[in-house]
């Protein structure tokens, strides 16, 4: 037991470091860009405590509008109150599945930038499936999922392809898929298949309600049965990883690929079956964010659920559950965000500069050791990408 | 004569570059099938090539639709065959490839605008201007990957520039004084790069990842906190005017395009020229090579690998950030959220699709400006394809360079890889 909470502490110790540090720094930026702030430098006195009171504001409504809102427990009962916290698992749910998207590229060694692009086909399809058939609704559901698995699934397995036969190297080459997917959800709304009847903004008709994912909590709350799809995602990428042989292949390639081929492993395989896994798992993330709380296709879809995937890969260090936390982390942060920036002055924006922070920070043991003179602050080995020629 | 058609004398390059050049005489013959003997009957299109008081050549060149595409198409045919005669020679098929790639546009063009005019001069001075950051941002990367550090935070480096030149223009009334400023702002997010990178040893890629979303976010943030509520102080900055170069500046069609600029544009082909110089005739040059390459070796013969890389980085950073400004003080003057949408990750194409050398990222850089540019110019005067495919081209370019379609392309050696002595890791 003292040994489990060691190894706990450990882990947990450089990314609760990593947070702090990254708060405060955001602290001083929404502090000295305060124009309240700024007119009392002459005041050492007013200037602290009012500077401190803008940037515990901001911090208050971030958690209000993440967590718990007091006053709408106050004017709607108690459990009203957990309204905000819904939101953030709602926000997690697709940013689960990116983030799995690329912990699992990293665990073969590869770095997937690609999720923005497999969650936009993702959706795409989904969306396509649910307003385009009248079928009946367990099996509608299921094949709208399936139709985003599998289009996703082709557009990263591309990746995989190139990298396999040519070399090419997967970041640029998902870059520019992204690039390419914007481009395509962009023309395809245009189209008479997507655009809906009678408008002119890029919108796609509404899935029918049959192919939409089932709310948990009511009418009430928006949370879908999307996070029980993205906890069991978490869940087979752990046991793909750590109880198949296919995982063990994959750990071997991204441990070291040259070892790996010397023993017998494809490692053109195994970088096609990864890409096409990880374009599976975001392109889920874009049929659950459809067909759970959008249910329309917009331009916007994606949002940027598939660059924000990347952070929270990083912040859980590529392990299925570290993903699952670090979303919901970041999800909070963004749904908080959103009542931060209505309720104080601060724009939603700070949650950027907090997530980047925080993700610098951890990928910077060294760094953190040294600012908190901690002797054997316990790192894993860090991340890495491979370069150009890898 | 059949080892001859399977290529089977052929070294890998000249096999690509043949399968290249058939797939250009396959595109030239669809073009003559369906815009030369296409229904285009009695259109005529008109290229306009003056655009103020330059020198006058001609003014506008009006050619039957059907017959330009007709006789563009049967250039390119022409030129593709001898491209491939010249390689099957092993001989520089550059200059041929050139011309198939120009007549196919030109013969493109005859059938897209119909009937209709299209400013050739006014397209290429735009497509220059398109170009700038991106060749901007292609010049830091290659000062950065030469010797050996990835740098994917070009877009957060001209994103710092645009931002820094802009408020500093508009809080000083002075755009001298933000055209100070950009590169030191670029500088600073080299600064962090080089930092975590060489010092700490963090992942490259992984970094320039996160510092471009550092960048994004605070420069989102303090746009609407600053820059929208107190536009009129922080967001209103002055901006140059374009300087006519004497007498070069009036030649007929290059004149106007190349120089009649503004300043950045003009710096541009100074940093070019002297990076194009330094980098394969100086000492600087050789060092910064031989540490990309092979720091061991570079180490062995006294060279301080982390200094000289740690430098490089800072020069990139000062390079870009100077790319920056083109986007506020080099053109309207005011900053908007996220102004740079992506030119450097562009930029960062333009350099893998010049194979890191300062001549083919720039001629990149070009050709990803002219396809945008075309892309806009298109969708003004009305063509029926999508402008969204158009927007797709050089990414779509990129992917079939560095899947090897083109040439192999290849990074230098040691890109990427954290050096120490005693062994890398």
């Amino acid at each position: 037991m003292k040994k489990f909470v060691d190894r706990a502490l450990g882990t947990a110790l450089l990314p609760a470091l990593s947070f702090v540090m990254a708060f405060v720094i955001s602290g001083f930026v929404i502090a000295f860009s305060d124009s309240k702030v700024l007119k009392l430098a002459g005041s050492p006195g007013k200037f602290i405590t009012t500077a401190l009171s803008t940037v515990g504001n901001a911090y208050l409504a971030l958690f209000q509008g993440s967590v718990y809102d007091p006053n709408l427990a106050h004017s709607h009962g108690f459990l009203r109150g957990f309204y905000p916290l819904s939101e953030t698992i709602v926000t997690a749910t697709p940013l689960i599945l990116t983030g799995l998207a690329v912990a699992l590229a990293f665990q073969s060694g590869l770095f997937n930038i690609g999720a923005q692009g497999q969650f936009i086909f993702g959706a795409i399809a989904a969306s396509y499936v649910g307003f385009h058939f009248a079928l009946t609704p367990v099996l509608h559901v299921m094949l709208a999922l399936l139709a985003g698995v599998l289009s996703a699934a082709l557009w990263g397995g591309i990746v995989g392809v190139l990298k396999a036969r040519t070399g090419a190297h997967e970041v640029i080459v998902t870059i520019m898929m992204n690039y390419i997917a914007g481009f395509f959800i962009l023309w395809i709304l245009k189209t008479t298949t997507f655009l809906r009847h009678g408008r002119l903004d890029p919108i796609a008709p509404d899935v029918n309600p049959s192919s939409q994912l089932p709310h948990l909590a009511g009418a009430n709350f928006r949370l879908h049965a999307g996070i029980l799809v993205a906890l069991a995602a978490a869940y087979f990428v752990w046991w793909l990883l750590n109880r198949t042989t296919i995982g063990f292949r994959f750990r071997a390639v991204g441990a070291n690929a040259a070892a790996a081929k010397t023993a017998g492993i494809s490692v053109g395989y195994v970088t096609i079956a990864t890409m096409a896994l990880c374009g599976a798992l975001a392109g889920l993330g874009g049929a659950v964010h459809v067909l759970g709380s959008e249910y329309a296709l917009t331009a916007d879809i994606a949002g940027s659920f598939g660059f924000d995937a990347i952070t929270v890969a990083l912040l859980g260090r590529a392990k299925p559950l570290g993903t699952v936390f670090a979303a919901l982390l970041f999800g909070a942060l963004r749904t908080g965000g959103r009542t931060m920036q209505s309720n104080t002055t601060t724009p939603l924006d700070i949650v950027l500069v907090i997530q980047a922070l925080i993700v610098l920070f951890i990928a910077a043991p060294t760094l953190v050791r040294f600012i908190f003179r901690i002797k054997n602050l316990k790192t894993q080995e860090a991340l890495a990408s491979k370069g150009w020629n890898g | 004569m059949k080892n001859f058609i399977a290529m089977k004398s052929f070294t890998a390059t000249q096999r690509r570059q043949t399968w290249l050049h058939i797939v250009l005489f396959v595109i030239a013959l669809f073009e003559l099938k369906a815009f030369g003997f296409g229904n285009l009957a009695n259109a005529k299109t008109t290229f306009g090539f003056t655009l103020a008081k330059e020198w006058v050549l001609i003014h506008t060149w009006i050619i039957g639709s059907s017959t330009g595409s007709y006789l563009f198409s049967i250039i390119a045919l022409i030129a593709a065959v001898a491209a491939i005669a010249l390689i099957a020679l092993k001989k520089r098929a550059g200059f041929a490839t050139a011309i198939t790639g120009v007549a196919l546009m030109m013969g493109f063009l005859c059938w897209a605008a119909a009937g209709k005019f299209i400013p050739l001069t006014g397209m290429l001075q735009g497509s220059l201007l398109l170009a700038v950051p991106l060749v901007f941002g292609s010049m830091s990367g290659l000062l950065s990957e030469r010797s050996g550090v990835i740098n994917i935070a070009i877009e957060g480096q001209l994103l710092a520039g645009a931002f820094a030149s802009g408020v500093v223009a508009s809080l000083t009334h002075k755009s001298a004084l933000g055209l100070l400023v950009a590169p030191l702002a670029g500088a600073l997010i080299s600064l962090l790069l080089a930092t975590f990178a060489i010092k700490f040893s963090v992942d490259q890629v992984i970094l320039g990842f996160v510092l471009n979303v550092l960048v994004i976010g605070l420069t989102d943030f303090l746009y609407k906190k600053l820059l929208i509520p107190y536009q009129a102080t922080w967001n209103s900055g002055p901006s140059f005017s374009r300087i006519e170069i004497p007498l070069i500046g009036k030649l007929p069609i290059i004149g106007p395009i190349f120089f009649n600029q503004t300043l950045i544009v003009y710096l541009m082909y100074l940093i070019v020229g002297v990076i194009t110089f330094s980098l394969f005739k100086t000492k600087w040059g050789l060092r910064t090579r031989a540490v990309g390459e092979h720091p061991t070796a570079a180490d062995s013969v006294g060279i301080d690998v982390n200094k000289l890389r740690f430098r490089n980085v800072l020069i990139a950073g000062l390079v870009s950030g100077l790319g920056g400004a083109y986007f506020t003080i080099g053109s309207t003057g005011s900053f908007s959220k996220e102004m740079t949408s992506g030119a450097g990750f562009i930029a960062l194409a333009a350099l893998i699709f010049g194979k890191w050398t300062p001549m083919g990222a720039v001629s990149a850089a070009l050709l990803f400006g002219f396809a945008d540019n075309l892309q806009g110019t298109l969708s003004i005067i009305g063509v029926s394809i999508p402008s969204e495919f158009m927007l797709m081209v050089p990414y779509v370019a990129t992917i079939i360079a560095v899947s090897g379609l083109v040439g192999r392309v290849r990074a230098p050696k040691a890109d990427g890889i954290h050096y120490s002595r005693g062994g890398s890791h």
